[in-house]
């Protein structure tokens, strides 16, 4: 195990900042005073920090609808996306986008997006612009098991094939894309990442639920893209906790499926087991992380609340760039 | 009459369209809902619900639950046409049109055209659009402006759960493609619904409120709030014709034009920008047409020329109102 201490705590602390965002907002969201629709990304927060724990803010990622786990794994500011949410001015949109649309160019998150495979295509030239820099930086796309299925998205693997830019297609199979299940919508024997490699690049598979895994597994991967070989995919295994949206009823799961994902497959209570097992990590010390996270939300979600509301004038500005 | 939800009438002449004719065929994203999962098909019965009972009653071939694929989706519907059958394809969110948006305007809109009229595209790509859930810009938007300056494509924005169901089943047995506007506002507005057959052919404008001072041209959502900002003007004495324009192209200018000339005063209601869309366009033909009835400038009641806000305040800044179009009434009725 290569990762110190510090880097483990971390690391736990960013999938703890997810979670607990996530899961104070699908209380927010019961209480009705959050607006728009909002994805939740609890299940899969070893995914976006696995990925996201190699990088640095020169290196980019594009997101999806469910965005916030990938905005909080790279760096952007959490009481800034809770005013987001929240419609603030001092949001990280100004309050314009909301939760589809968090966007931290300072951090490397080049944008959410509301379009299912809009992504790829604009991490691949996101690629193409760090090919050019020379500076051994990478651009992420994240797309889903439906997302894949986009046009959008396999011209976009394509071309980052035959112009060799340096982007990763992360794929996050989480099995549904919104109430369809991916074993009839995904026509590749139930393998997305084989398109990929159809395509002509090299392509990992690995369980996202273990974020050891991830870390691991892109650590390859990295070392590869970082290297000039070209672009790069990985599937990346995953459960999505609730629904495709707040207020889905769900009724497409099986019986007792969400209690066997709990119990089975959450990656928070699968990395403290390992990591206390492995005596890296101390039982009190990750308890002591997630107060600390949870007091984090709570200021978060305190300070949105009394955040300054925009104005009617707001709706014109930054239509385009103001000269002036 | 049935009372009916807008949405119910959507999905009953669904219904009714794919029992009285064999070759209707409808294809969409989460149509079914539920396929490939656990739930089975029908678990969810489409996002809208707007496609329950299908799967079930017509079949796997007949409903067609397709991967996230808008671009295919519109093409297939193409094919679909081209090859005989009456497609309808559901396209979930208005917005998503940008994916599919050669096949829309490129191939169904220009088949007939483009081949000396020996093809025919009868394709109706339903969708749901409009603002007023706070779903930012790019669930939110209203395409008709866009889609009525393409020639060849029929649009249609019906306002009423009546108008659903005349203007669907004349979308249906249409042999152009039509594109067929439903507004998610409306979704869960009830209101009656003739029984039987009832088609509303496209074209005609519905007179929602007579009045001879000023004239009101509205559509989809925006009708209620002209009938709204009327009805308030009704009783300070003030008489609106409010026109419910129900299709966008075809435009229905001679209900325009007769309104105006009794009442000399235009008051344009869109929920869409007026820079390059319907409102301007009713303003010019008015201009262009019946400039010697009018008694004051026409006025447009539109949002800005900027994409949709998330935050709520700011949305209901972006949007008409009633009061906004009580406003510009009253700008034409005090004009000099
Ligand atoms: C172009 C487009 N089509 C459809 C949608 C509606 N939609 C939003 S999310 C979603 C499912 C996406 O599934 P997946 O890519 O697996 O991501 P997940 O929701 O599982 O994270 C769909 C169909 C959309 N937002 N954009
Ligand atoms: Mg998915």
């Amino acid at each position: 195990m290569q990762l110190s201490r510090d880097a483990l705590l971390q690391a736990y602390r960013q999938m703890r900042t997810i979670r607990a965002f996530e899961e104070r907002l699908h209380d927010e969201i019961m209480k009705g005073e959050i607006a728009g629709f909002t994805h939740l990304y609890c299940g899969q927060e070893a995914v976006a920090v696995g990925v996201c724990e190699h990088l640095d803010h020169e290196d980019m990622i594009v997101s999806t609808h469910r965005g916030h786990g990938h905005c909080i794994a790279k760096g952007c500011d959490v009481v800034g996306m809770m005013k987001e949410i929240w419609g603030s001015t001092e949001g990280l949109c100004n309050g314009k986008g909301g939760s589809m649309h968090i966007a931290d160019k300072d951090v490397g998150m080049l944008g959410a997006n509301g379009i299912v495979g809009a992504g790829a295509p604009i991490a691949v030239g996101a690629a193409m612009s760090a090919k050019l820099d020379g500076k051994g930086k990478v651009s992420i796309a994240f797309s889903g098991d439906g997302a894949c299925n986009q046009g959008t998205t396999f011209e976009a693997m394509n071309m980052a094939v035959v112009t060799n830019a340096p982007a990763i297609f992360v794929f996050e199979n989480n099995k549904y894309s919104e109430h369809t299940g991916f074993e009839y919508a995904v026509g590749t024997n139930n393998d997305i990442v084989s398109r990929a490699e159809a395509f002509g690049m090299k392509v990992w598979r690995a369980d996202g639920c273990d974020f050891f895994e991830v870390y691991e597994t892109m650590r390859d991967v990295l070392e590869h893209v970082r290297g000039g070989n070209g672009p790069a995919a990985v599937e990346f295994d995953t459960e999505r906790f609730y629904g495709h949206f707040e207020g889905d009823p769900q009724r497409y799961r099986g019986e007792g499926e969400l209690d066997r994902l709990w119990a089975e497959r959450d990656c928070i209570k699968i990395f403290r087991q390992r990591a206390t097992e492995a005596s890296l990590l101390k039982s009190d010390e990750l308890d002591g992380v997630d107060e600390e996270v949870l007091a984090l939300i709570d200021k978060a979600v305190d300070d949105s609340r009394a955040a300054p509301r925009p104005t009617p004038e707001d709706v014109q500005r930054d239509v385009y760039i103001d000269y002036f | 009459m049935a009372t009916m939800l807008y949405r119910d009438a959507v999905l009953q002449t669904l219904h009714a369209e794919m029992e009285r004719d064999e070759s209707v065929v409808v294809l969409g994203e989460d149509l079914v809902g539920g396929m490939g999962t656990a739930g089975g098909p029908e678990a969810i019965g489409g996002i809208w619900g707007t496609s329950v009972g299908l799967f079930d009653k017509f079949g796997k071939d007949r409903v067609i639950d397709t991967p996230i694929s808008e671009c295919a989706i519109v093409g297939a519907a193409g094919g679909l046409a081209l090859a005989g059958k009456r497609p309808v394809a559901e396209l979930m969110f208005a917005d998503f049109i940008g994916v599919s948006l050669d096949q829309i305007w490129n191939q169904i809109g220009k088949f007939r055209y483009m081949f000396g009229g020996k093809s025919k595209c009868p394709a109706v790509i339903r969708m749901a659009y409009g603002a007023g859930f706070n779903a930012a810009a790019q669930h939110s938007q209203s395409v008709h402006q866009m889609l009525s300056g393409m020639p060849g494509l029929k649009v249609v924005m019906p306002s009423t759960p009546a108008d659903v169901k005349g203007l669907f089943t004349q979308a249906i047995r249409d042999d152009d493609p039509v594109i067929f506007l439903e507004h998610k506002a409306l979704y869960g507005v009830e209101g009656e619904v003739p029984d039987g057959e009832h088609l509303v052919p496209f074209g005609h404008a519905r007179l929602s409120r007579a009045g001879e001072d000023v004239t009101i041209v509205a559509t989809g959502m925006m009708v209620g709030m002209a009938e709204a900002a009327a009805d308030s003007l009704a009783e300070e004495g003030i008489g609106c014709d409010v026109l419910d324009l129900r299709t966008t192209s075809p435009m229905d200018e001679e209900a325009i034009l007769d309104s105006v000339e009794v009442t000399g005063r235009l008051v344009v209601v869109d929920e869409a920008p007026a820079r390059c869309g319907l409102a301007r366009d009713v303003s010019a033909l008015v201009s262009e047409l019946a400039f010697a009835s009018l008694k004051a400038p026409p006025q447009a009641v539109t949002p800005p020329h900027t994409p949709i806000p998330f935050a709520r305040e700011l949305e209901s800044a972006y949007l008409p109102s009633p009061d906004k179009i009580v406003a510009a009434v009253q700008k034409t009725l005090n004009w000099r």
